[in-house]
């Protein structure tokens, strides 16, 4: 069933129109589309966490100079101008934000999740994080500093959150599946692994 | 180990981003005419920022109608086009009868 709604509507009279002009093509929007629900995406971030678990050289560069590590992996989803990776520790969690609108790191996280746009987040992490990151699910202790990091058109920022115990034999690959994009936003800490038999 | 079913994949955690087709059209859209060089990223970002700046009630706050709305408005800054034709033909496509789209 097609969707008929007025901005729906205004939508696709904006694609002919567009269309018309010869500006873009219905296949050039297609491939975007694709491009971003299947190719770009936090899997690539896990991509970097989980190495960064793994080899500490590797997180030693991407603490350092994101940017060029994921230039190196070269993946696709631009928006990454400047790309900062920020630690979780036991004693600092980050989180990000785009206080003006929806700065994010695309390449290493796809689009943008409805509540990081949604004015509530945006205003509330800065305002009040602790409460906020209690109400999404991430108690912090009064000893655990908070960073909020505000993206911008220059800056990206991604978390790379603390490797969740009971994951010492996990390869890259496996580890890579357990690292979520809201832990990489730092509004998730990650739990440990529930391996079969292992538990008491 | 088996991990897969226990914890599920990056891609597929998290909701979905678009709630609606036209959403994605107008983002394919957006980022299509940025990478045919009509503008870039920054100027559509200023302009989206700008739309969202326009909305001082939390309960008006729609974000991909920000989205639309800076596209149009910088569209036609670039004169790329005319928002009366937007008006003209989106007046035409809503007198279509319904299911004009699909056969029975």
């Amino acid at each position: 069933m097609s969707d008929e709604s007025p901005q729906a509507i205004r939508a696709e009279a904006l694609e002919s129109i567009l269309i018309e002009k010869g500006l873009i093509t219905a296949e050039a929007v297609d491939d975007i589309i694709t491009r971003y629900s299947e190719r770009v995406g936090p899997m690539n971030g896990a991509r970097l966490v989980a190495r960064a678990w793994a080899d500490p050289q590797f997180k030693k560069q991407l603490l350092t100079d994101a940017t060029s590590i994921v230039e190196s992996f070269g993946f696709e989803g631009g928006q990454v101008e400047k790309l900062v990776v920020v630690e979780n520790t036991e004693k600092v969690h980050n989180a990000v934000v785009c206080t003006l609108c929806s700065c994010y790191p695309w390449a290493v996280l796809g689009l943008p999740p409805k509540w990081y746009k949604d004015p509530a987040y945006r205003s509330r992490i800065v305002m009040e994080p602790r409460q906020l990151l209690a109400e999404m699910g991430v108690g912090l202790g009064s000893n655990v500093e908070i960073q909020i990091w505000d993206s911008s058109a220059e800056i990206r920022y991604m978390v790379l959150p603390m490797r969740p115990p009971g994951t010492q034999n996990l390869k890259e690959e496996q580890l890579a599946e357990l690292v979520t994009r809201d832990s990489m936003i730092g509004v998730e800490v990650l739990g440990g692994v529930e391996v079969p038999g292992e538990l008491s | 180990m088996e991990l897969q079913g226990l914890i599920a994949p990056p891609m597929a955690n998290g909701e979905v981003v678009f709630d609606a087709p036209w959403q994605s059209r107008v983002f394919g859209m957006a980022r299509a005419l940025c990478e045919q060089g009509m503008f870039t990223w920054d100027e559509f970002r200023e302009q989206l920022i700008l739309q969202i700046g326009t909305c001082t009630d939390d309960g008006d706050y729609q974000y991909f109608i920000h989205f639309f709305d800076a596209l149009t408005f910088l569209l036609e800054k670039k004169q790329f086009f005319s928002k009366d034709e937007l008006v003209v033909l989106s007046e035409q496509f809503s007198a279509r009868p319904h299911g004009h789209d699909h056969s029975h």
